[in-house]
């Protein structure tokens, strides 16, 4: 079955999971910016990277049949230092011209600080400015509930975001309903320990419907599958789903909702 | 999918799951020391799942959420501890 991993750090990854995804029906990789793991000291470490998120990696995912994406931000784990998020945030706009950039992300917050919420709105009016699509990240474990509280207030008060145009990624049981109350996209994540299993991800899209709703794995250098997409499509099977409807989560719908950006085309 | 057929398919690694929570609550009552916030969260969120009520995932998720709404002053450090430890 084709599918679209909507969130994967990709550059974390080895070629041979290219090949398996590939394998698994994977038509296109969509990679936010994210932390490394450490903390980069300089914006000129952000530079590379985008370049290698905007220029590498696109080639090393078409070698597998594969379309590569990408979202460009400061994450919220490096927000705590302004000065430093101010200058990366400057990096962007020369970036966003390149034919596989879908937009900012994934901005958002981390452990909910002022400082992270000074960048996110920062970053929030950067994608305003240039009319571009935002991937937002929720916090992890306790930090979640407030933290997607926090982002969603923010949003909300912005008249020049449109909710159609922002997903809220890493939802779960208790962020889900408020996101998509909102008029916002949700994710869910696919770990092996945090976040979704495959069974809850079916769970909610069974409690509230598939019309705003993706799966990716957010695959990365933690532990994590890059093949969750599928084994969920899978499970979702297992569980009865038409062969339609599971095309309509793992296929359809990150289409739909990637296809508002110019950049996201397929053939 | 009937009542029947969900238990077909998860009873078993629902049942391995319960059985290593319990476990887990065997091996850390074995051990020396004080509790703390997150085994205090933990024994409020395992009594949940004796309710008939439903919702029961999120509710155990709410049981280890931050519930305020200030943002904090400064972010110590970066990761999280799958509980909230109150001020």
């Amino acid at each position: 079955m084709r599918y679209i991993e909507p969130h994967a750090h990709m550059v974390s990854r080895t070629t041979d999971d290219y090949e398996r995804m590939a394998l698994a029906g994977c038509e296109a990789v969509c990679e936010p910016a994210f932390w490394a793991g450490y903390d980069r000291s300089s914006p000129a470490g952000f530079f590379d990277y985008f370049c290698q998120l905007t220029q590498h990696e696109p080639k090393r995912a078409a070698k597998f049949g594969v379309k590569h994406f990408c979202w460009l931000c400061i994450n919220s784990k490096e927000a705590e230092d302004v000065k430093l998020a101010e200058e990366v945030i400057e990096l962007v706009p020369s970036f966003l011209q390149s034919e596989n950039v879908l937009g900012i992300g994934e901005i958002g917050l981390n452990k909910n600080s002022r400082n992270e919420l000074k960048v996110l709105e920062r970053q929030i009016e950067l994608a305003a400015k240039h009319r571009q699509l935002i991937l937002v990240h929720t916090p992890h474990l306790e930090d979640k509930l407030k933290g997607t509280r926090l982002i969603l207030d923010v949003l909300k008060n912005d008249s020049r975001i449109s909710p159609e145009r922002v997903i809220i990624d890493h939802v779960e049981e208790h962020t889900v309903e408020m996101v998509l109350d909102c008029g916002m996209w949700a994710g869910m994540t696919l770990y092996p320990e945090t976040k979704a299993t495959p069974a809850r991800a079916i769970d909610i899209l069974e409690l509230y419907g598939s019309e705003r709703l993706w799966l990716n794995s957010a695959c990365d250098w933690g532990i994590s599958d890059p093949l969750a997409v599928p084994k969920t499509a899978l499970e979702m099977k297992k569980r009865g789903h038409a062969a339609k409807a599971i095309e309509h989560v793992v296929f359809a719908n990150p289409k739909r909702f990637l296809s508002q950006s110019a950049h996201f085309k397929l053939d | 999918m009937t009542r029947r057929q969900i238990l077909d398919l998860y009873f078993l690694d629902a049942r391995h799951k319960l059985v290593e929570l319990a476990a887990f609550l065997d091996r850390v009552e074995r051990a020396g020391g004080a509790e703390d916030f997150r085994l205090r969260d933990f024994r409020t969120a395992a009594a949940l799942l004796g309710s008939k009520k439903r919702g029961k995932a999120k509710a155990v998720l709410l049981t280890f959420s931050d519930p305020t709404r200030k943002p904090l002053t400064k972010a110590e450090g970066k990761g999280s501890l799958g509980a909230w430890k109150r001020k």
